[in-house]
């Protein structure tokens, strides 16, 4: 029987220990109305049980039939070198399948991980501390806005600004999340031929509001004056949220020392420090803030003490914050963090170092803008907006974007990510980082420009049909 | 005791192996950084230097591996930690869920380059409506805390889909998991709390007395967080029915029903499964998790999107587009896939045999359990029921007459290599232990574990400071919560 230890002679004593002679006897409480045997279910969904073997032929041919084509989307998940040694690690089993680290002395090695992840998140993002990390960016998100409307008292609003140059599925879960909290997100425009936010419509804001979110790198892959807005943001009272590539932030500003007093909450996807693509999840939300918020941060933390000896340890630490202790008055309903995610990352940035992140951050703006030079010579490629960008751009076509894809995933190519229903018509975000090789960069760009004469060519022959 | 439990030498911080100078080796690209840099605008840049540990690839390996050897782990130790189902987590289910094709797959591919992972969800999804007994599943909550949230804000956007806006409250009962009342703060709503009475069922005359127009709905586990089945709980359904109100599972201790009861059965509107507790997915340290839905006909409008549909051909994501009413996205994408591949994984293992098998001999563990322990002469918190999947166990007399407490059972039972219950939950039985063995531990080790807790107890009688002051075993002794409060330290390169 797959993972029931017991044999036959063993499930009858234990039987008689208990004085029952089935283990059918043992559910005699549950109303006889509401038994029922699955396993006697002959017609059920769940088939009957199978081998190791033949679940993994299933899987492999599932596998096999998504394949392993070259990728150009990002857009919040991103494809970056993993070392192997990472997962050889974190999936030990000692971190596998550990729990939550209530017990201290028993969970020492969790804890450490995560004191040295809270570390590292916070040296990137140039914040005082940092939480044991949350479910993803997203939601991570959410959690932040949450957590500025409780910190920003001053302001006494619930207000949010919420940039439209953010990921649109960020702004529809954090919609999600916050709602029945009171709390609305003012929409902010982006310049349309810039595609960062719009100062002016920003300086027109009179209303008080508990924070601004600043996007770094914008949904579009472009750099936001991030100084002038925090400086903004600052003096009308609200807080600053920043919302972050992890990975760009080897060469970008820390949001600690954006304009004259940095960002009071930072947040993002932690996914590019070493977590798979895997569809888009399990990945790994961040959050950081400036020390005199940290009792208002949501999820667990980790903090450095010592122990009746003396010696230095690690435990969970400010749970009077949480929901197993403060109930209904918790600052968050979360329970778990992502622990074998932040136990990857912390691995991955330990791999890389200072160093080698920068290197990666380095070739991905490099590898971004090759291919950039090399689309300015595809005909009826354009750029609508400036090319300041990190290792995402947006261009736009004069054909349907979904066909676009359609025909690159005819080549094995995830093309990028159609953005028109949200911005506009035939607009294609396109990521490239350092996985990507001159000759991958070289074969997208014929392949783009051989579906899009296609595709030109037939559209011209559909509308002269259409016409006569 | 010369055995030893775990890694006990301390280990430094990976920063204190760190010298900036020591330069990263084929894993980084081989790039000129400061050459790239002067592309990007001034304003956005770096100032400072980067501050990360650069130390050589071995160094790092061994590290963490030492760190790992300073944990407990299903894989190492019996776990026994009430409410959280710590049981074998198969290796296959690992491999298998990071095989290229499904890692490697970014979130917006193609759907004809999706194929594959979108029917192994498909299929997952009607498992799990089946082993729950509900209409429909939607996969995408992160963690059960998310489910939970996902569940309530769907109850509220019943009601207010059906302009009955005057509901403002959500029951909970006074021994549920603290993410309960949290989440339905979280959703707007009012937290009525009620008792529980001395047989471990809900108080019936208390519920009758709170219920009423203003009922949103009631939030339950059952088997409850005290280990026996809620017995009137189809009269429980009725009469938040009949009010108006809608039913919560809180789908914890499934586990202990899995294949006997399904939720849809009770009359619960809405579940939320904990798949890192039932389906065998990794705790990782503390997630990540996965929290489905299920549902009930009437609240299958209002799911969080993405689902995933076949038309006998092709497989498709179901958005907005198709769900108008739905809460929401929780998650960029789908939620936890990796995780979720792996309780799928884990169920085509089972099959639904070995589903049913799963409560059959989780329950056969604990109902053994703690009639050893019972025959030890150790107080069960509720003598007269059946053990669920877990139960409880109170130190109250050990605390009254020998002074040493739950904690200091806990403690002790670390020194012996057993992973604690969970203490002090629920907390209205005194100095408890909730004990939750699972299916998948041998006899032996049980009667292993029941050896070491009358031991504890002989030391308890002739050494109580021994228990006071362990553990002795492992890398630290008892740690000073208060000093880690007052005194925070939370990151290496911030000290106050």
């Amino acid at each position: 029987m797959p993972y029931i230890p017991h044999t036959p002679d063993e499930v009858t004593e234990m039987l008689g220990t208990i004085g029952v002679d089935s283990i059918d006897e043992l559910f005699d409480e549950i109303p006889q109305e509401l038994h029922t045997h699955l396993a006697d279910d002959s017609t059920s969904a769940i088939p009957a049980g199978q081998s190791e073997m033949a679940v993994q032929r299933l899987l492999t041919e599932r596998a096999m039939l998504d394949g392993t084509p070259v990728c150009f989307a990002g857009g919040g998940a991103y494809e970056h070198h993993i070392p192997a040694a990472v997962w050889e690690i974190a999936t030990r089993g000692e971190f596998y399948s550990a729990y939550t680290p209530y017990q201290a002395e028993a969970s020492q090695g969790t804890l450490q991980v995560v004191y040295e992840f809270q570390s590292m998140i916070a040296s990137l993002t140039g914040m005082d501390v940092s939480n044991a990390s949350l479910y993803d960016g997203a939601s991570g998100l959410a959690e932040a806005v949450l957590m500025s409307v409780r910190a920003n008292r001053k302001a006494k609003s619930k207000r949010i600004l919420m940039p439209r140059n953010v990921s649109p599925v960020y702004r529809q879960v954090v919609e999600t999340i916050v709602k029945n909290q009171g709390i609305t997100l003012e929409l902010i425009d982006f310049e349309s031929t810039k595609g960062t936010i719009d100062l002016d419509q920003l300086k027109r804001q009179s209303e008080p509001f508990a924070a601004l979110i600043i996007p770094q790198p914008n949904y579009f892959g472009h750099l936001e004056n991030v100084h002038q807005l925090t400086d903004w943001a600052h003096e009308q009272g609200g807080l600053v949220i920043a919302q972050v590539n992890p990975i760009a932030l080897a060469l970008l500003e820390a949001p600690g020392n954006w304009g004259k007093n940095g960002a009071d909450i930072t947040v993002g996807e932690g996914q590019p420090l070493g977590i798979p693509l895997s569809s888009g999840g399990a990945y790994i939300g961040f959050i950081a803030c400036k020390q005199k918020l940290v009792r208002q941060l949501p999820g667990r933390i980790v903090g450095r003490t010592i122990d009746l000896d003396g010696k230095a340890g690690f435990t969970l630490t400010l749970q009077a914050r949480e929901q197993h202790i403060r109930r209904s008055k918790a600052t968050s309903n979360i329970c778990t963090n992502q622990g074998l995610m932040a136990t990857a990352a912390t691995l991955y940035l330990s791999f890389l170092g200072a160093d080698g992140l920068q290197k990666v951050a380095a070739a991905c703006v490099a590898n971004t803008q090759t291919l950039i030079s090399k689309l300015e010579s595809v005909p009826s490629v354009e750029f609508p907006f400036v090319k300041n960008v990190f290792h995402e751009f947006v261009i736009s076509l004069d054909v349907n974007i979904d066909k676009v894809l359609e025909a690159l995933a005819e080549e094995d190519i995830v093309g990028g990510i159609n953005i028109s229903p949200d911005f506009g018509e035939n607009l294609l975000l396109i990521c490239v980082t350092e996985t990507k090789t001159e000759d991958e960069l070289d074969f997208f760009t014929e392949t783009l420009a051989r579906a899009l004469s296609r595709l030109r060519s037939s559209e011209e022959t559909n509308n002269g049909e259409i016409q006569s | 005791m010369s055995k030893r439990i775990i890694e006990q030498n301390a280990e430094h911080l990976i920063f204190e192996l760190s010298d900036k100078n020591r330069r990263s080796s084929s894993l980084a690209p081989d790039v000129d950084i400061s050459a790239v840099c002067e592309n990007l605008p001034e304003f956005a840049l770096r100032k400072d230097n980067l501050e990360l540990p650069q130390v050589a690839e071995l160094q790092v390996v061994r590290h963490y591996t030492r760190l790992s050897q300073k944990n407990f782990s299903i894989d190492t130790h019996f776990y026994p930690l009430g409410s959280c189902t710590m049981k074998y987590n198969p290796r296959a289910c690992n491999t298998l869920a990071q095989l290229p094709g499904l890692s490697g797959r970014h979130p917006m591919a193609h759907a004809s380059m999706s194929q594959g992972v979108m029917a192994c969800l498909f299929d997952l999804q009607n498992m799990l409506m089946e082993a729950t007994g509900m209409k429909q599943v939607s996969l995408t909550p992160m963690a059960g805390a998310q489910g939970e949230f996902a569940g309530v804000a769907m109850i509220r956007a019943y009601h207010e889909h059906n302009n009955d806006t005057q509901r403002s409250e959500i029951i909970v009962p006074d021994a549920a998991h603290g993410t309960n009342p949290a989440t339905a703060v979280m959703c707007g709503y009012k937290v009525k709390e009620i008792p529980t009475n001395e047989q471990g069922d809900i108080d019936i005359e208390a519920l009758e007395k709170i219920i009423g127009p203003q009922t949103a709905g009631i939030m339950l586990t059952n088997p409850s967080t005290l280990g026996v089945f809620e017995r009137k709980i189809k009269l429980i359904a009725d009469m938040i029915h009949k009010a108006g109100g809608l039913l919560y599972y809180d789908g914890a201790n499934l586990n202990a029903i899995l294949g006997k009861v399904k939720p849809g059965d009770m009359g619960f509107d809405v579940i939320h499964m904990n798949l890192h507790k039932t389906f065998s997915t990794p705790h990782g340290g503390g997630g990540p998790g996965a929290g489905p839905l299920g549902v009930s006909e009437r609240l299958q409008p209002f799911l969080p999107v993405p689902m995933v549909a076949y038309d006998g051909q092709t497989y498709r994501w179901v958005t907005e587009k198709e769900q108008p009413l739905s809460i929401g996205h929780l998650s960029a994408w789908m939620g936890n896939i990796s995780i979720l591949l792996r309780a799928y994984i884990y169920a085509l293992l089972l099959g639904r045999e070995g589903m049913e098998r799963v409560a059959d001999y989780a329950t056969l563990n604990a109902n053994y359990l703690l009639k050893r322990l019972a025959d030890a002469g150790f107080e069960i918190a509720f003598p007269e029921r059946r053990a669920s999947h877990e139960f409880i166990l109170t130190l109250r007399k050990e605390a009254k007459q020998l002074g040493t407490n739950a904690m200091d059972f806990a403690k002790r039972l670390l020194d012996y290599g057993y992973h604690a219950p969970t203490t002090y939950f629920p907390l209205l039985v005194p100095e408890c232990f909730l004990i939750e063995p699972t299916e998948t531990e041998s006899r032996d080790d049980l009667d292993a574990f029941v050896e070491a807790m009358i031991k504890i107890r002989d030391e308890a009688e002739q050494l109580p400071d021994l228990l006071k002051n362990a553990p002795f075993e492992l890398p630290v002794k008892r740690l000073d919560d208060v000093k880690a409060a007052r005194e925070l330290d939370l990151n290496y390169y911030y000290q106050d």
